[in-house]
């Protein structure tokens, strides 16, 4: 009995710096954040009691914010399922035995290696811009063009999707480790069925893979809301042009740390926590429909 | 016949698998050489990965940095952060996963399911609040509030280390105690020995994300003497060194330089890290 009441206190002992951490750093700011999205702080004054005239204002008197989420949505739409398909693809293409393979699985990922740094962003931004790669490219294969693909407003966003597309190697990693895990019996006994590879993948790829594409949809999809230096490096800061790529973490700093109104951005905060929570629970009750767990 | 359809699909898989290669590394290998062109050079020979002449000029002006700040300054500053933040995060993560995977407690699933929510939790949500707090207390303009928060556990280390503890049989904490060790004594001399490769992919993780983080270091670090590189390279797009596109790049390699050696050092445990766990790189 002594000694259970030991381990009581030694596993607080243990978990401590967590507890610590969780009310200092996640607790309290959340609870904080929650009352200064019903104020007005310019971080000098105290905060001064608005009510929901913070959340008011975001949908009727905030054309950027309208701008901003429409472009975070289409970045996430874009950007999380093409990297996944890409990484699954490429994911199965790796999965057999030849030759410098480790090589190509290297090659593969350093993009992701290194992808949020922000010597990437800058690389991103002169491929991308009037005179890079990209164009003069285009111009060997005799398309002449001179328009800045970061500051055109129609294709600016896409150079964004394009980069997080680019990365796709650590979820193409955690593909390749869930593909051999399905064993090789599954596709044989297929193949005496006399099944084709298209079958075999609905069949027994998809499926199999489901829990692993589940947690990687919603990981990415998170991780992409949240999606902030390569906008930021690319748009000098500023989410042009015309707002397209004015990402909501972006607008955010904006309104946070560039103008000081620590209410609104709060506001806009959790605002979008409850975006995020809403899309995740989406995502995890249709989940039921196509992941497949192996019982 | 066989043979010969078999050796064509053979080629066509290398031909696109090599394809995919290149087209993923080719961005990564323009910065390199655009790094080493002539500044007159750089756009006007964009497709080309061949500069005419090396120009290692561009790794010295552009290692002059910015108003009396070099490179060295915001190497050292990048390196304080990083390996203070590193041994931060994975210390605290080690004693944590160890409290959740082998100790019974009261409250025990309470306060994992608080890490799972830490986990999820998008930081936008906390950020403001933070700014707010380490203001009050004047931390601003300092590395403190880039490197203390990493002393209290950091979710993804904590559940890495907890599965992998997960793994080591129990009956070794069980021969430890009958020749009575504490708990304390367990973790310090059994498991921690046992764990040192879950501590390394910890590390390693550490290491990428402090060494890539801007945003942190955007809304604490003023002054430029206080820069780590990932917000140093950032003052090259401002107006007024808009021209030296050759230190740019140059610098822009240069800090890609220290993620890559970590990556060809460790590999199996950056491997073995994204595939067991999930975690991004």
């Amino acid at each position: 009995m002594k000694l259970r009441e030991n381990d009581h206190i030694v596993g607080y002992v243990f978990i401590s710096p967590f507890i610590l951490g969780f009310l200092i750093f996640t607790l309290f700011p959340m609870f904080s954040s929650l009352y200064f999205s019903f104020t007005e702080y310019d971080l000098l004054s105290a905060p001064r009691w608005v009510g929901l005239s913070n959340y008011e204002k975001m949908f009727t008197d905030d054309d950027k914010i309208m701008d901003s989420i429409r472009v975070t949505l289409t970045y996430v739409l874009t950007s999380v399922p093409s990297r996944l398909i890409i990484a699954l693809l490429v994911a199965m293409l790796l999965n057999r035995a030849v030759k410098g393979i480790g090589l190509y699985r290297a090659t593969y990922y350093l993009p992701s290696l290194i992808g949020g740094s922000v010597a990437v962003s800058i690389m991103w931004r002169q491929i991308f811009g009037d005179k890079g790669l990209i164009n003069a490219f285009l111009d060997t294969i005799g398309i002449h063009t001179t328009i800045s693909w970061i500051g055109y407003p129609a294709t600016a966003l896409g150079t964004l999707v394009l980069l997080s597309v680019w990365q796709f190697g650590s979820s193409m990693l955690i593909f390749l480790a869930g593909l051999k895990n399905i064993p090789g019996t599954y596709y044989e006994a297929a193949s005496v069925d006399g099944a084709g590879p298209i079958r075999k993948f609905f069949h027994i790829t998809l499926p199999l893979l489901s829990p692993i594409i589940l947690f990687n949809l919603i990981l990415q999809t998170i991780s992409g809301f949240l999606t902030f230096t390569p906008a930021y490096i690319i748009s000098n800061g500023e989410g042009g042009p015309l707002n397209n790529t004015l990402l909501y973490s972006l607008y955010l700093f904006h309104r946070a740390f560039v103008f000081f109104e620590m209410g609104y951005a709060s506001a806009m905060a959790w605002f979008m926590l409850i975006l995020i929570g809403l899309i995740t629970l989406v995502i995890f009750k249709t989940s039921k429909y196509w992941v497949h767990y192996e019982s | 016949m066989v043979l010969r359809a078999k050796n064509v699909k053979t080629v066509l898989y290398h031909l696109i698998v090599c394809i995919i290669a290149v087209t993923a590394i080719y961005p990564i290998l323009w910065l390199v050489a655009s790094s080493l062109k002539p500044n007159d050079e750089i756009y006007t020979t964009a497709t080309s990965l061949i500069p005419s002449r090396l120009e290692w000029n561009n790794y010295v002006s552009g290692w002059k940095g910015f108003a009396g700040n070099t490179f060295a300054t915001f190497m050292k500053n990048s390196f304080i952060i990083v390996i203070l933040s590193t041994i931060g995060a994975v210390v605290s993560s080690a004693l944590v996963g160890y409290g959740f995977a082998r100790i019974r407690f009261a409250g025990s699933k309470f306060w994992f399911s608080a890490v799972m929510l830490t986990l999820l939790l998008p930081h936008d949500v906390t950020i403001i609040s933070q700014y707010v707090l380490f203001a009050k207390i004047g931390w601003l303009s300092s590395f403190k509030p880039i490197i203390v928060p990493q002393f209290f556990g950091i979710p993804f280390f904590i559940f890495l280390i907890m599965q992998f503890i997960r793994t080591i049989p129990p009956e070794l904490d069980e021969a430890a105690k009958m020749d009575g060790c504490s708990k304390y004594s367990i973790f310090y001399k059994i498991i921690v020995p046992l764990i040192v490769p879950a501590l390394v992919t910890s590390a390693i993780f550490s290491f990428y994300w402090r060494w890539d983080d801007f945003y942190t270091p955007l809304l604490y670090l003023n002054n430029p003497s206080q820069y780590p590189v990932s917000l140093a390279l950032k003052l090259f797009l401002d107006s007024e060194s808009l021209n030296n596109w050759g230190g740019m790049f140059a610098m822009s390699t240069l800090s890609l330089v220290p993620i890559f050696v970590v990556f060809i050092i460790f590999q199996k445990y950056i491997v073995d890290g994204i595939s067991t766990s999930g975690l991004k790189g």
